[in-house]
């Protein structure tokens, strides 16, 4: 009996700080979303009334939400089908050929991934300068700019952003599909090989159904990563600029919050919430396939 | 295998190489470029952006370390980063430990919980952790006269900590999962407390997986912004470096001070990519053994 009332002050000691941690600042919190998108709040007073669903009601008319939130779904698929497709031909090839310096090209390919998102905006803010930047300069060799090229500005925003976002991203996804791609057996390759088949073929017939679980987990997981660095990204590179052209679902709601309207910023987040969460199950839905075993 | 010597094949790996190559320089040419213009004067900004620079202009370093205050950011950085890492080692590794190996009743209840603590995203819950930190600061300030949970280093290192507890406590369980039991019962037999076992024992052999999470965690915690300028708002209150980082960029883009601004750039990313240097071959294992993290 005396062991046992120690073996439960042990588990509790063990256990307690993690949980009482976890309560506040991650469940509270997150429910605390879902309640006050119910509320309004003041800037700066903690009173609340409860308005019922006003708030996502103002929001599905507010022009520049929608805006932001084609702008997130833009990334989402832009963003996913780009780095997804590198990804993966570049983890066949350091996988499957014979490359020399394969390790440094995978510690390369790996270094966007440990970097700060503010220093990869630093980084592209130097590479999109209008006048003396790093891309400018190249293509100056090849025309005559007249007008430098505002990679910044209001019609190419969207484009540089998904470009910096595919340079972080690739490398990490990446070595994910290479580690999944070293457990197929050879085997299987050459035998494939005997019968006939190509490079092309034996990649689509072999190593994409075979490592189709990890694919799948994969794509739920850039939806939902691609809705957040879009944010750290905007949020360091562009704060939404120009005139909200490059504004993503998070960042408005960052900014809803910055404006005092805490309420509105909440109802923002339960939408974005609940879009990510859907669309990764749809997405889960519609890739399920039988599991191949080897 | 004859193969590898058709000269269609001899094309094809060329071609692979170029690629693989002209990706790598993509990544290696812009964080070089970062480092050379740190050590440029501002005046060689105003030309061709591929001149190197003329001299070691170190005075670029001195001024953001001192004028800039990044020396102060550095260490507010250092000291949340070392902070963070204790609490979350000190409280998940014993509540890892007694969810994956002990059987009792909120057991179930509790690792549901943390699961699902993976899915919850700072980014959404940002806004109610700083409304749940002034509301307190507004009660202190009533009671005592003073508020101290906004713009505090300290409180931001348990929320980092705090945030990071799901991830933790999973990647640590699967592990200690995978222990046999005997282990412990050979220590009990020895006359060993839960305790003693727990940190004499278990711990030590559990130091893989802690070397994966101090690395993790690490790089999330020293790259962190959003949080911390969420709750380090003040204009005269204490700063992390990437935050300090960031607000050198929007000085720099009215003032244009670019040396300072690649000082700081280096400033943030140097630890980083040393560390990723030194550790490279255990952090891409590390990361496939942990599965995903965003």
């Amino acid at each position: 009996m005396k062991g046992n009332k120690r073996r439960t002050g042990f588990l509790f000691l063990c256990v307690a700080p993690a949980t009482i941690l976890f309560f506040i600042f991650m469940v509270v919190p997150t429910l605390n979303v879902f309640r006050m998108s119910l509320y309004e709040r003041g800037a700066y007073s903690p009173d609340e009334t409860f308005v019922g669903f006003s708030n996502f009601e103002t929001l599905f008319r507010d022009t520049r939400f929608i805006q932001s939130m084609q702008n997130t779904i833009l990334l989402i698929v832009v963003v996913t089908i780009i780095t997804f497709a590198l990804a993966l031909v570049l983890a066949g090839i350091l996988t499957r050929e014979k490359i020399r310096g394969q390790n440094i090209f995978r510690v390369i390919f790996y270094i966007p991934n440990i970097l700060s998102v503010v220093v990869i905006s630093g980084i592209f803010s130097a590479i999109y300068q209008p006048a003396n930047g790093l891309l400018n300069s190249i293509i100056e060799l090849f025309t005559d700019l007249a007008n430098p090229i505002q990679w910044k500005g209001e019609s190419l925003v969207m484009i540089s952003l998904i470009i910096a976002m595919i340079w972080q991203a690739v490398g990490y996804y990446m070595v994910m599909y290479m580690a999944s791609m070293a457990a197929v057996p050879l085997d299987l390759y050459e035998s494939a090989q005997i019968d006939g088949a190509g490079r092309v073929r034996q990649f689509f017939s072999i190593t994409i159904p075979l490592i189709w679980t990890n694919i799948r987990t994969t794509l739920t997981f850039f939806i939902i990563s691609t809705i957040n660095m879009a944010f750290l990204f905007v949020k360091a590179m562009t704060s939404g600029g120009p005139n909200g052209a490059s504004e993503v679902a998070l960042s408005y709601m960052y900014g809803q919050k910055d404006a005092g309207l805490y309420g509105y910023s909440m109802a923002i987040g339960v939408v974005i919430f609940l879009f990510s969460f859907i669309l990764s199950a749809l997405v889960n839905r519609a890739t399920k396939r039988e599991p191949l075993e080897y | 295998m004859q193969q590898t010597k058709s000269p269609g094949n001899r094309i094809y790996k060329a071609f692979i190489y170029v690629v693989l190559i002209a990706m790598a320089i993509t990544i290696v040419v812009p964080v070089a470029w970062v480092f050379l213009a740190s050590i440029k004067e501002n005046s060689e900004f105003y030309g061709n952006p591929w001149t190197l620079p003329a001299g070691f202009h170190w005075q670029n370093f001195v001024d953001a370390w001192e004028r800039a205050s990044m020396g102060d950011y550095m260490l507010n950085s250092v000291i949340v980063t070392a902070l963070a890492l204790a609490i979350l080692l000190v409280v998940a590794l014993p509540a890892a430990y007694c969810l994956s190996r002990f059987r009792f009743r909120s057991r179930r209840f509790l690792n549901v919980c943390f699961m699902a603590g993976l899915f919850i995203n700072v980014n959404y819950i940002v806004v109610p952790i700083f409304l749940m930190l002034r509301d307190g600061d507004t009660w202190l300030r009533s009671v005592f006269g003073d508020g101290f949970l906004l713009n505090n280093i300290f409180v931001l290192a348990v929320v980092y900590a705090a945030t990071a507890l799901p991830f933790t406590i999973y990647l640590l369980s699967g592990y200690f999962a995978t222990l046999p039991h005997d282990y412990e019962e050979a220590a009990y037999i020895d006359g060993a407390g839960y305790s003693t076992t727990m940190v004499r024992i278990i711990f030590p052999m559990a130091q893989p997986s802690i070397v994966t999470i101090i690395l993790f965690n690490f790089l999330s915690f020293w790259n962190e912004y959003i949080i911390s300028m969420t709750l380090l708002s003040s204009a005269n209150g204490p700063r992390t470096l990437p935050v300090g980082l960031l607000n050198l960029m929007q000085a720099q883009q009215s003032a244009a001070q670019y040396g300072i601004m690649y000082a700081g750039l280096v400033m943030v990313m140097l630890p980083t990519l040393i560390l990723y240097i030194c550790v490279q071959k255990k952090l891409i294992q590390g990361m496939t053994v942990g599965g995903l993290k965003g």
